[in-house]
């Protein structure tokens, strides 16, 4: 069994379902991230974990032992909180030592596992500050090693990075994922940041409307989104509908309107289908070029990013623009839109 | 400078404030100190500034007596008061829920009534022919009616802590109120069940609404001067009723300025130790 097993647990608040028949297996060591627009339950099914608040059904278990009725401060998870909740009338120190206090160390003994802890957060000499004495990254690792120091199986955390500005939130991720490995200690984190999802975790579960969408590698949630939430929801995404003409072989041929028939891989669709369905195909703004290609359009919008430009770009037949992510600097005049049809992702239509 | 700027914007916001006090609070007080140094009755500082009326004020054990008393009934009544009014504070603040304001109104009703009323109410329940024992009379509990409800300290307990309840739980509840409630989280989340976590987080965090309370509590009761003369008794009177007798019936304005400030300073000296005595208390919780 999986080392933490979330099976079947649903809860309601009123008439909203904040989890519904929730399944979710989390190997032990890993990086595991719950990803979801805000309101999507991810938040809810992380406090079911951590014992704050009860399942109405299902049954979660950590290291094989059931958690239901277990309350929070009997379970082997600790967290780290959405703001820290760094105890305001305590020092660091105090801070950190709280979680310990009750496990009868000896002086010396408690002294030097808080002082290691500081050191693995990168906090030392910061032991008599208060909380108000910290910044922002500062605040973080505190909560961080008030959690970590206990030594949990299971560490959760709550949008940890979400109160960081940009850089330090990037530098942050990187050493999460660095203290995760090196510590080897299962980590479950929740955020509606994909872009931290993504570069954090091994593993990330898609979240909407209380129920898990789809459950992958950053990798592969990225290139073969199942259903058109993740795919928009994962970064950018053009969709354009179709509809299955024929199959021969391993190559489905699919009309797309306005791009003509297109002949997609049959791997690329991660779903059964029958001729005639009316299908998505989803493409990255990074896998269509301005040049060379077959579809004539004209520029309507242009944005300077640094190491890449994204356009917006109008063809005819098409409502609304298509987003291209492009590294060099666009042709003048009207573009070719080009792109690999085995880079095209077909999702189910309405799903 | 804008910051020199702004301090002069607020004297000149306080000013008005500041008037009043100095009219109403300074001059008084100042008043009192020139009677408390003159050295017999009379005009003011007649024959220079003397300490007798101090000397006499502390030497008689009488007035020593009462100084005690007076610390150790409000003493009593703010452990009381704070006692009492926690719990309820702690209700309002963490299970009242929506109603949390009517709650909050409605333990203020008591207080819409004036106190001198209140003080009778306690009269009437304590008294000889009153609630208490004529309850206790038809029950067949006793054969006679109790006189020693009234007319003691025990009384003036009772109807102190009544009185100043309100005063307790307003600032309690306040201090309850702004605790963030992730903090209790966090403290069940390291390992804390609901007792280790009141006394590590929700009493320390609470504190300075206790101290509020106490100090609120303490520093008027010692002073207190209607429910001594109404419900105390002889047993019952504190230094406020030694006070008005010098003033009023003996005429020794001196002497009387002199009780005053000393019991004061007492009242000051008393709860400055008292705050730090719980400040530390509550540091040394981990």
């Amino acid at each position: 069994m999986a080392f933490l097993s979330v099976q079947k647990v649903s809860k309601r608040f009123a008439t909203l379902a904040a989890a519904d028949a929730v399944d979710l297996e989390v190997p032990q060591g890993a990086f595991f991230a719950l990803l979801g627009p805000s309101g999507c339950g991810k938040t809810t099914l992380l406090r079911m974990i951590a014992g704050f608040a009860e399942p109405d059904e299902g049954i979660i278990t950590i290291d094989g032992a059931v958690m239901n009725g277990v309350p929070a401060n009997k379970r082997p998870t600790n967290m780290v909180f959405q703001n820290y909740a760094i105890f305001p009338h305590l020092n660091v120190f105090d801070n950190v030592a709280y979680g310990l206090r009750k496990e009868g160390l000896g002086r010396q003994a408690l002294r030097a596992r808080v002082e290691a802890m500081l050191g693995t957060v990168r906090l030392e000499g910061l032991d008599g500050r208060r909380s108000d004495e910290l910044s922002g990254g500062q605040r973080q690792r505190v909560a961080l090693a008030r959690a970590l120091v206990r030594r949990p199986k299971l560490l959760l955390l709550d949008e940890p990075l979400g109160a960081l500005d940009k850089r330090l939130r990037e530098a942050m991720q990187v050493e999460l994922r660095g203290l995760q490995k090196s510590l080897g200690i299962t980590f479950l984190l929740v955020t509606h940041d994909q872009e931290e999802a993504l570069s954090m975790a091994d593993q990330v579960a898609v979240m909407s409307g209380g129920r898990i969408l789809q459950i992958a590698s950053p990798r592969a949630l990225y290139e073969r989104p199942n259903c058109r939430e993740v795919a928009d929801f994962i970064g950018e995404i053009n969709f354009f509908h179709a509809t299955v003409k024929s199959v021969e072989g391993e190559t489905v041929t699919a009309n797309a309107g306005v791009l003509g028939l297109l002949s997609i891989p049959k791997p690329n669709f991660g779903f059964g289908f029958a001729l005639g369905d009316h299908i998505l195909l989803a493409l990255r703004p990074e896998r269509i070029t301005l040049e060379g290609g077959t579809v004539a359009g004209e520029i309507t919008a242009a944005s300077f990013l640094g190491e890449r430009s994204h356009y917006q770009v109008r063809i005819a037949g098409r409502g609304e623009p298509v987003f291209v992510a492009a590294s060099g600097p666009a042709p003048p005049g009207a573009v070719m839109l080009g792109w690999n049809p085995a880079d095209m992702i077909a999702l189910p239509f309405g799903a | 400078m804008a910051t020199e700027n702004g301090t002069r914007r607020g004297y000149l916001l306080l000013s008005p404030t500041l008037a009043v006090m100095a009219l109403a609070m300074a001059a008084p007080l100042a008043l009192l100190v020139l009677y408390s140094l003159t050295a017999a009755p009379g005009p003011v500082l007649a024959g220079g500034p003397s300490l007798a009326q101090y000397g006499e004020a502390l030497a008689r054990a009488g007035y020593r007596a009462l100084f005690w008393r007076s610390i150790a009934i409000s003493a009593l009544v703010t452990a009381v008061t704070v006692t009492l009014a926690y719990p309820m504070a702690y209700f309002v603040a963490f299970h009242a829920g929506r109603a949390k304001f009517a709650w909050a109104i409605a333990l203020t009703i008591p207080f819409w009534t004036s106190y001198l009323l209140r003080v009778f109410a306690w009269k009437i329940i304590l008294g000889y022919g009153g609630v208490i024992n004529s309850a206790l009379l038809s029950l067949h509990l006793i054969s006679t009616p109790l006189s020693a409800l009234l007319y003691n300290p025990f009384a003036v307990v009772v109807t102190l802590t009544h009185a100043w309840a309100a005063f307790a739980i307003l600032p309690i509840y306040v201090s309850l109120e702004k605790i963030d409630r992730a903090l209790l989280e966090a403290a069940t989340d390291l390992g804390d069940g609901p007792a280790r976590r009141f006394l590590r987080i929700t009493l320390p965090l609470s504190l300075p609404g206790v101290l509020g309370a106490a100090i609120l509590i303490f520093v008027p009761t010692t002073g207190d001067y209607v429910t001594p003369s109404l419900v105390g008794g002889p047993q019952g009177a504190m230094i406020a009723n030694l006070i008005a007798i010098q003033f009023e019936r003996v005429g020794n304005w001196p002497l009387g300025a002199a009780l005053a400030l000393a019991s004061m300073a007492m009242v000051a000296v008393t709860a400055a130790l008292f705050v730090t005595a719980a400040r530390a208390a509550v540091r040394a919780v981990k």
